[in-house]
């Protein structure tokens, strides 16, 4: 496993306005297979996906990708290493005065200079794959939020990259919509051989599809493996987090002074 | 008392470094010479947002204003029996201050906004992160056709607004109030020179569109990625760019006209 | 096609921009692409040149035959010193006329009026007129009324 790590996280710390998000976090992602990264909502998840296609800066700490150390890559072989990579959105993120059509070629014009045929045929191949081929005449305005979601990852694919993420593909889909999303994640990893990160806090969708999930919370690792190994991890905490209680080593209340004083019911015995 | 020292201390950092972030920014936008091929379309679709759309504002103002200046020049100078002085008044005004000032100030509030909140709307929307994603600098593909189309759109909309405003002028001196035609343009044309006056007002409008242009993409750019965050980058947009306008066209005309 | 038209849009766009700058030159400002045209050169002195300034007119009978080059102290005489630039048709300026400096209007600009004399000779180009009168200074105009002077 150490061998095949496509991308390697050691002792990254990252803080951003004052405070700390990950605090010297490691991770190996495999190449070629669907890794999860779980966590509850602000947890940093989204950063971590910046902090792997180099949008973000580590304080401290390396990130590497495809043996690349991202955060000491100069602009340029930064922009190039970026082309294989795709990254699928939360909201999608179409460029919203373009056809879905333009949307899917938009990466085919920028790096490379394929005549027109032939960037026709890669998008509607592309939009075919995500199954709408039929909606390329459509603006992105059209589009309901599951189908955006499918446009975006056939532009995000459109290149062929090696590794794709997904930020939070499932978020606010209807049952159907999540459904497509979960087939066409696992088609594109076995059909392409991507390496493909997921970042969901959707435990059932992300488990049923990854190969190995990790779980995130307060800047830190704390369970990882394959979802059979964490299913059966003895932390409470992941327990917790997998199984939605609402209390636990989590607690329910916020961190807070004394009830009593905070509703004036312990001002009678003064 | 120290922390209001402290405070101040820090606002003036704080505004040091925005100056420093806009420059940076500014670097990095005009670093990269565009592809001919790719940024070309660009810049026309820009323009034509920037400035075809612009033109009916800037006319309509244009002529207002012009048709004010006949109106008010020939109510004072006419006490002194000098109305056939009203073309120039009217010239002067209008290619040196009114055109290249009034028209930054019409392009910030009509052109930078929705510049603003367009580039802000597509920082809020990851649109500009997803192209950074995919490899496509966003300070070339999205801000740099936006800034130039600002450069160049302004000098052409103000020398349309000062010859719209001219011609509103002599509507109403000519036309109106019988002002002979003759006169008018002879004394506009002996006290009007080219290059002290219509050349200095075009250096003007260029300075003005570039400094509009760039607090508009700055501002987007920056902005914080949320609907309110993109609101009050609109409204900085238009108070920077006014200010800014107003300031600089007070430090040029002393620069320009001031040695007579 | 939609780019095509908005590329036609935007070059009548430009076009217009570079028309309204010709305007400018040529209508407003009086640029003229006959101000290469020959002109020969008139010096007149005068005590008082007033609100005169270059660039202005220099006219006969209403009718502008030149303009102001330059407006320069002489350092012995303590005159100014004005040159004009004569359009070259106008070459037969009698050399008695006399330069009037002259205001168009109570608060109009100032110009040159050339009041022509009966003499037979003509200036040369580089001759200096030989009588002259300096600006109406209205303050001293009055200032001399009122002492009745």
């Amino acid at each position: 496993m150490e061998s095949s790590a496509y991308i390697r996280l050691r002792d990254v710390v990252f803080s951003r306005s004052g405070r700390r998000i990950f605090d010297g976090i490691s991770l190996d992602i495999p190449k070629g297979k669907v890794t999860a990264i779980m966590g509850p909502s602000g947890t940093g998840k989204t950063t971590l996906l910046r902090l792997i296609g180099g949008q973000l800066r580590p304080d401290s700490g390396q990130v590497s990708v495809a043996g690349h150390d991202v955060p000491r890559l100069k602009r340029k072989a930064l922009y190039q290493l970026r082309e294989k990579m795709g990254m699928l959105f939360q909201s999608g993120a179409l460029f919203t005065d373009l056809s879905v059509y333009e949307n899917v070629a938009f990466p085919l014009r920028a790096h490379t200079s394929l005549p027109e045929d032939m960037i026709r045929d890669i998008v509607l191949m592309k939009l075919e794959a995500v199954g709408l081929r039929g909606a390329r005449k459509l603006m992105p305005s059209e589009l309901s939020g599951g189908m955006t979601r499918r446009v975006a990852l056939a532009r995000s694919i459109a290149l062929d990259p090696e590794l794709i993420m997904y930020d939070e593909p499932f978020a606010g889909q209807d049952p159907i919509a999540m459904g497509v999303l979960v087939k066409l994640i696992r088609d594109l990893n076995s059909s392409m051989g991507l390496t493909s990160v997921l970042v969901s806090h959707d435990v059932p969708e992300s488990l049923s599809i990854c190969h190995y999930a990790c779980i995130i919370a307060d800047g830190k690792v704390i369970g990882e493996g394959t979802p059979e190994e964490l299913r059966a991890h003895p932390s409470e905490r992941v327990q917790q987090f997998l199984e939605g209680k609402p209390d636990g080593p989590v607690p329910f209340h916020y961190p807070s002074g004394d009830a009593a004083a905070d509703f004036g019911v312990g001002g009678l015995s003064s | 008392m120290m922390d209001r020292i402290a405070g101040l201390g820090r606002l003036g950092l704080a505004i040091i470094a925005s100056f420093g972030r806009s420059g940076q920014f500014l670097f990095g936008v005009l670093a990269g010479v565009p592809r001919p091929a790719t940024g070309f379309p660009l810049l026309v679709k820009q323009l034509y947002a920037v400035g075809v759309l612009s033109l009916a504002i800037v006319v309509v103002s244009g002529l207002f204003i012009g048709m004010v200046l006949g109106l008010q020049g020939y109510t004072i100078l006419s006490d002194y029996g000098s109305e056939s002085a009203i073309g120039q008044m009217i010239a002067l005004t209008l290619v040196r201050e009114l055109g290249p000032v009034v028209t930054a100030l019409l392009f910030a509030g009509r052109a930078g906004s929705a510049l603003t909140a367009e580039i802000g709307l597509m920082k809020a929307t990851e649109q500009l992160s997803s192209m950074e994603m995919m490899g496509v600098d966003p300070l070339r593909r999205v801000v740099a056709p936006r800034l130039w189309a600002g450069f160049l759109a302004m000098p052409v909309l103000a020398m349309i607004f000062s010859v719209v405003g001219i011609y509103g002028g002599m509507l109403v001196g000519v036309e109106w109030l019988g002002v002979f035609e003759g006169s008018f343009w002879g004394n506009m044309q002996s006290s009007v020179d080219f290059v002290d006056d219509v050349l200095n007002g075009f250096i003007k409008s260029v300075v003005f569109g570039f400094v509009c242009a760039w607090i508009a993409v700055y501002q987007g750019y920056d902005c914080v990625p949320t609907s309110a965050g993109i609101s009050s980058a609109t409204t900085k947009t238009v108070v920077y760019s006014s200010l800014a306008v107003l300031g600089l066209d007070f430090v040029l005309t002393a620069v320009m006209f001031g040695d007579f | 096609m939609a780019q095509r038209s908005i590329e036609i849009i935007v070059g009548l766009f430009m076009i217009a921009g570079l028309a309204a700058l010709m305007f400018l030159a040529l209508q407003v400002s009086g640029l003229s692409p006959k101000s290469a045209e020959q002109t020969y050169t008139l010096y007149a002195n005068f005590n008082d040149t007033g609100g005169l300034t270059p660039r202005g007119k220099v006219s006969m009978a209403g009718v502008t035959v030149g303009s102001i080059e330059s407006i320069t102290l002489d350092r012995d005489t303590f005159q100014a010193r004005v040159t004009m630039s004569i359009h070259a048709e106008v070459d037969n300026i009698p050399a008695d006329s006399a330069a009037v400096i002259r205001t168009s209007g109570l608060l109009g600009e100032q110009y040159i009026d050339i009041s022509i004399g009966g003499d037979l000779e003509s200036l040369n180009p580089g001759d200096t007129f030989y009588s002259t009168q300096s600006a109406m200074n209205l303050e001293r105009l009055i200032s001399n009324f009122a002492s009745g002077r």
